[in-house]
């Protein structure tokens, strides 16, 4: 699928065409391992959409399956309406247009900083190095890295990496970020740079996904909050109201847990 | 030297597969010195002056000692007239073509040609053998079968044999073209089939070692598989078998001296064999064992140069 043709589905979809990216009932499992259950959500262009839950809920998968880094044993996946499940799909193409950022960063370490980012946008899209590079450029000053860029990435530090990751996405121009519990892996005193970052994005109205562990970020950026347990979707709403006045017993003994051990 | 495996191929697949890290386990060979922590190295020599001191003092003992055994041996006298007589090694060197012997010196070349035109052919087939096992897809299932038993075959059966049956075997079948070669041919042949299936089993951990999460960041890019292989996964991969592959290397060198049981090809091991046969003095021999050690070792200390530098890179906190 091309961005031509996303748009043309866009134009041609049936309904839910305002969706930025629509799950429909997926299930996954690995094994006897069922992780997903019938995952329902919609996320809207603009709308930073939180996933919310403890290790092993299926954040990770889910994400894995919405870039298409893991079939759906069932269910639909529709990007701009287009049902990028479907037989035939070029399923490359598609990630094309979705920026993944990953816990562990997952820089190329053989690579510096710049050819980090500017290897997709060349290789897989055709621009020109000169361009590419100028445009990695930009994008490392705007994320206050640009005196990185001839680094490889084992000279920076983890919140560094992450950035870089971030920007490596970015220059895709993606039109759904999706993150992958980003701050994870990184030192308490690293965590604010790599969420600022994500601040600005989503300031920049850029439609994002994001499983994360930090509640009061989520709590704070989110326009929709999504809470799952075991493979399924328990709550799903306003921030305000997942974290203030939740419907569901087990979303209210999950944040009660997450309250008591310091994270909100 | 005819039994011989062609590899010691084996060893250096054992740490890759069991701690991703190929450079740590063909260290142990290479510098058993350097593999010491450093605490317990200092505790056993307080200063370098007294290091230097101990190891020569144990160089001088152990060289002098073998000299020693060898030259009060009952049968030193014979052994020296036959095998390091100076006359008949330089003989055997230069070769004479009117007394019926070919040079050694002369056949060493032929040793590098057949090394260095299998050593690319090796590198390329072995590639393809990697890539066909690590594949998925089912439609290349036959094909995955196929290298799996090519790969059992190969290691499982002494090179020498695998020369012979190229060497006699193919012009025996009196098929167009394949059966008109040389036996230089046949021997570079027989080498590259052999040698392929070590390789392409260094080219596999090589490219296990590189972590999936290096190839779900390449496909999340919208890269398309042959290009995150060629731009991720083989570059990371080649970093980490250039040593277990140089060992490989180092043993194709010498084991082209097998291919001197097709007889046609005088390489070095060949016209010693002739010198030695004709004049009956095994000098030849030595000169050629001589100038197959200046060809290994320096591939050898190279090597371990890329060991050491890649373990100061580990150490120093790079991944």
């Amino acid at each position: 699928m091309t961005v031509e043709a996303a748009g043309d589905a866009r134009a041609h979809g049936a309904g839910a065409s305002e969706n930025a990216l629509r799950v429909e009932g997926i299930h996954k499992s690995f094994g006897p391992n069922h992780v997903l259950k019938g995952i329902d959500l919609a996320v809207d262009t603009h709308q930073v959409f939180c996933l919310i839950g403890a290790s092993g809920s299926g954040k990770s998968t889910l994400l894995r399956c919405v870039d298409l880094l893991e079939s759906v044993d069932r269910g639909r996946i529709r990007f701009f309406g287009h049902d990028v499940t479907a037989q035939g799909v070029d399923e490359v193409l598609v990630r094309r247009q979705m920026g993944m950022v990953f816990q562990s960063f997952n820089l190329f370490p053989h690579m510096r900083v710049l050819r980090n980012i500017t290897l997709a946008p060349t290789k897989a899209l055709g621009v020109a190095q000169a361009e590419a590079e100028h445009e990695a450029m930009e994008l490392l000053t705007r994320f206050g890295l640009a005196e990185k860029a001839r680094d490889y990435p084992d000279r920076l530090s983890g919140g560094q990496q992450q950035r870089v990751a971030i920007i490596r996405a970015l220059a895709m121009h993606p039109k759904l970020m999706l993150l992958d519990e980003v701050t994870s892996a990184l030192d308490p005193e690293l965590v604010g740079e790599v969420l600022d970052a994500i601040r600005e994005l989503a300031a920049a109205g850029m439609t994002m996904l994001i499983a994360t562990h930090e509640m009061g970020f989520a709590s704070e950026i989110a326009t929709r909050v999504c809470y799952l347990e075991s493979g399924v979707i328990v709550e799903d709403g306003p921030p305000d109201q997942v974290f203030g006045d939740a419907r569901d017993d087990r979303t209210r003994r999950f944040l009660a847990r997450v309250v008591s051990s310091g994270r909100l | 030297m005819t039994g011989a495996p062609p590899g010691g191929a084996g060893d250096p697949l054992g740490p890759v597969g069991e701690h991703g890290s190929p450079g740590i386990g063909a260290e142990v060979e290479g510098a058993p010195a350097l593999d010491l922590p450093y605490r317990r190295r200092s505790r056993l020599f307080r200063s370098s002056r007294s290091a230097a001191v101990a190891s020569t003092v144990s160089t001088v003992a152990v060289l002098g000692g073998l000299i020693v055994a060898v030259l009060v041996a009952p049968g030193s006298r014979q052994v020296r007239s036959t095998y390091f007589n100076p006359h008949d090694m330089w003989e055997a060197f230069k070769g004479d073509p009117r007394a019926g012997f070919y040079s050694v010196g002369k056949g060493i070349v032929i040793n590098i040609e057949m090394f260095v035109i299998g050593e690319v052919l090796i590198l390329l087939l072995a590639l393809v053998i990697a890539l066909v096992r690590q594949s998925r897809s089912p439609v290349l299932f036959p094909l995955r079968m196929l290298a799996v038993v090519y790969v059992d075959f190969f290691r499982g059966v002494p090179l020498i044999l695998v020369i012979l049956a190229i060497g006699f075997g193919l012009p025996a079948l009196y098929l167009p073209v394949i059966s008109d070669q040389s036996a230089f041919v046949y021997g570079v042949l027989a080498l590259v089939l052999a040698y392929s299936a070590y390789v392409s089993e260094v080219y596999r951990a090589g490219l296990n070692s590189v972590p999936l999460s290096q190839v779900a960041s390449a496909r999340s890019l919208g890269l398309r598989p042959r290009t995150a292989l060629r731009h991720v996964v083989l570059p990371q991969a080649v970093r980490t078998i250039i040593p277990p592959l140089l060992n490989d290397f180092i043993s194709l060198q010498k084991d082209t001296a097998l291919v001197a049981v097709l007889g046609a090809v005088i390489e070095a091991n060949r016209a010693a064999e002739i010198y030695s046969s004709t004049v009956f003095n095994y000098s030849g021999y030595t000169v050629a064992a001589i100038l197959f050690l200046v060809l290994t070792i320096p591939l050898a200390r190279f090597t371990d140069h890329l060991i050491a530098k890649d373990r100061a890179r580990r150490l120093a906190g790079a991944t």
